[in-house]
């Protein structure tokens, strides 16, 4: 698969290195070069600088031949940005958004995004862990409303 | 008119400012905490420290009786998430989003946001029909006599100011319908002079047009 992942952080580093270890053709998108220093060193991949919410950068990043978006910036509104123009702008079948504030999540949940909240995951895995009960077995609860 | 803002930078700042003056009422939601107190300073209670992008500051804010929300934060993706929110959480009617990058504009209409303002392409389109406007420009085609309405403007420095239009050598499929000189509107005959920053209208058809264009030393 052709996949690009946008933010290079702990969570993107890591994906970008297995996917790449996987066999798949992997382009890493971040606003910062020095952030490319936390791949293996082995990464295959290609390495795209700029701004995740610039066409234009995506268009280097070939996002308009990509199956698969992943947007893991540290920004909740660059994430969900950015995806809704993989999406709309570029067509991409499966993309993916992190978005920290479980509110905000809730909502672009409502719009269509395929979100994933680390803050509603952590809670319920800590809930858990401290309850010593299986409540939550790593799948979102239903959402009122 | 009940009106939300998000942003307190200048843009916000003005608007609310504008906004009170005529009588709605405004609430200005501006995240730091120094700026807010600077802005609380002029504009008192219409300021409430807060993310516009969180749903709990929205909520408080009485997001869900708005009129509108306008989002003009210096950040294109925050604008766009404080809008989007307003529209989806809070049923908001109509939401105005400031778009940084020009080539914003159409995917945020995509995305439902109801009015998009693009300073950028505001002086962009003021830099093309203000200060390059072209010496000749295509006003209109009529496709079934395959002739086309042109304006030229004359330079002063060209070579046929001050030259009767007798003089000119105007190529045979061609005729100066009208002339604007200033204000006032001049229908040309073979005796009217050709000033400097005259506008000239002219029919020509289409194989005509470089020879006209050479005719005017263009």
């Amino acid at each position: 698969m052709n996949i690009v992942i946008l933010g290079c952080g702990r969570v993107g580093a890591l994906l970008a290195t297995q996917l790449d270890n996987a066999g798949h053709a992997v382009t890493i998108v971040d606003n910062s070069n020095d952030s490319f220093q936390r791949l293996d060193p082995e990464f295959k991949g290609d390495k795209v600088t700029g701004s995740g919410v610039d066409e234009e950068v995506l268009r280097r990043a070939h996002v308009n031949k990509a199956d698969a978006f992943i947007a893991v910036t540290n920004g909740d509104n660059r994430n969900i940005m950015a995806s809704q123009m993989a999406k709309e702008i570029f067509n991409v079948k499966k993309v993916l958004c992190r978005i920290y504030d479980p509110l905000r999540e809730s909502t672009y949940r409502e719009l269509g995004l395929e979100t994933f909240c680390p803050t509603n995951l952590g809670a319920m895995m800590l809930f858990d862990a401290i309850t010593g009960k299986k409540v939550h077995n790593g799948v979102m609860p239903e959402r009122k409303g | 008119m009940y009106i939300i803002i998000g942003g307190g930078g200048d843009v916000g700042y003005y608007l609310s400012r504008n906004l009170l003056k005529r009588g709605h009422e405004v609430l200005l939601l501006e995240k730091q905490d120094a700026r807010q107190k600077t802005l609380a300073d002029e504009l008192g209670p219409s300021v409430t420290r807060g993310d516009a992008c969180e749903a709990r500051t929205m909520e408080e804010a009485g997001a869900r009786r708005a009129d509108v929300v306008i989002a003009v934060t210096g950040e294109d993706e925050d604008n766009l998430v404080i809008c989007q929110m307003a529209k989806q959480r809070f049923n908001v009617k109509r939401t105005i989003a400031r778009v940084n990058n020009p080539m914003h504009e159409d995917l945020f209409k995509k995305l439902g946001i109801d009015i998009t303002v693009s300073p950028t392409r505001s002086i962009l389109a003021l830099i093309e029909s203000e200060l390059l406007r072209p010496p000749f420009l295509m006003l209109l085609t009529l496709k079934k006599a395959g002739l086309e309405i042109v304006e030229m403007t004359i330079d002063p420095k060209s070579k046929i100011v001050g030259k009767r239009l007798s003089e000119i050598n105007l190529p045979r499929s061609s005729n100066l319908a009208l002339i604007i000189r200033g204000t006032e509107p001049i229908f040309p005959n073979a005796e009217t002079e050709l000033m400097a920053d005259d506008d000239v209208y002219a029919l020509v058809n289409h194989d005509g047009e470089a020879e006209l264009q050479r005719a005017f030393g263009m």
